[in-house]
């Protein structure tokens, strides 16, 4: 654990991590970035927290086997919206003309609507919340085996 | 002002002074610092020439993901 400067300081910090992260998430189909970018952001805050305040206290809330499932989820959500659209063809935006992320996106200079793209919104968060739950589980998995081997040394 | 010519220029240079600085170093931290420097500049250079999706990915990726996973491996060696 580090002093209470940096813990104060990191607690803070995360915050506008995770807001960044989960905006290039939410914004993969209008501007850069998309479900990998976001997710590596908001891991990278979790790298944040981890070296703050130690692999042992964040492990307290954050197991790695909870970050599996979310993982797993992630991708199952991903494959579920693909078969969702299996009665036309595979991958098909099936939420075209809904009003769900259905709109159709102004030509011209915009400023870009969100409710747009159909499923990709969608797709960008399970991709987002596979990589932010892999490379979390990474960092945290190797924090903690580190720690043991300090210990035993 | 500095004109985006001499960036394309300075940028490069900057980043095989840095790889070069990765492998003369013997401290281990100071060379993983030195790898940060050069992916946080590698990621500068992606953005200048047009790929701002693939500056994101190396400045999440590379700057900051592999550096605390280096430096986490590097907290379980001895100082000789």
């Amino acid at each position: 654990m580090m002093s209470k400067i940096v813990r104060t300081m990191a607690s803070l910090l995360i915050l506008f991590a995770l807001i960044y992260g989960l905006y290039i998430i939410m914004h993969g189909h209008l501007t850069p970035g998309g479900g990998f970018q976001g997710g590596a952001v908001v891991a990278s805050g979790v790298a944040l927290l981890i070296v703050a305040f130690g692999s042992d206290n964040i492990h307290k809330s954050l197991k790695e086997h909870h970050l599996s499932i979310l993982e797993s989820s992630g991708a199952l959500i991903f494959i579920g919206l693909a078969f969702g659209g299996l009665a036309i063809v595979f991958f098909y935006n099936f939420l075209v003309g809904s009003s769900i992320f259905g709109h159709i996106p102004p030509s011209g200079p915009n400023t870009g609507d969100i409710w747009t793209a159909g499923v990709i919104p969608f797709m960008n968060i399970a991709v987002g919340l596979k990589v932010l739950a892999g490379l979390s589980a990474i960092l945290l998995v190797m924090a903690l085996a580190t720690t043991v081997m300090e210990v035993e040394e | 002002m500095i004109e985006l010519g001499v960036l394309h220029i300075i940028i490069p240079i900057l980043i095989v002074v840095c790889a070069l600085l990765v492998a003369i170093f013997k401290d281990l931290i100071a060379a993983v610092i030195s790898l940060a420097a050069m992916s946080l500049l590698l990621a500068l250079e992606f953005y200048l020439l047009q790929a701002p999706d693939v500056a994101i990915a190396e400045a999440g990726v590379g700057a900051t993901i592999t550096v605390a996973i280096y430096i986490l491996a590097i907290r379980a060696t001895r100082r000789e």
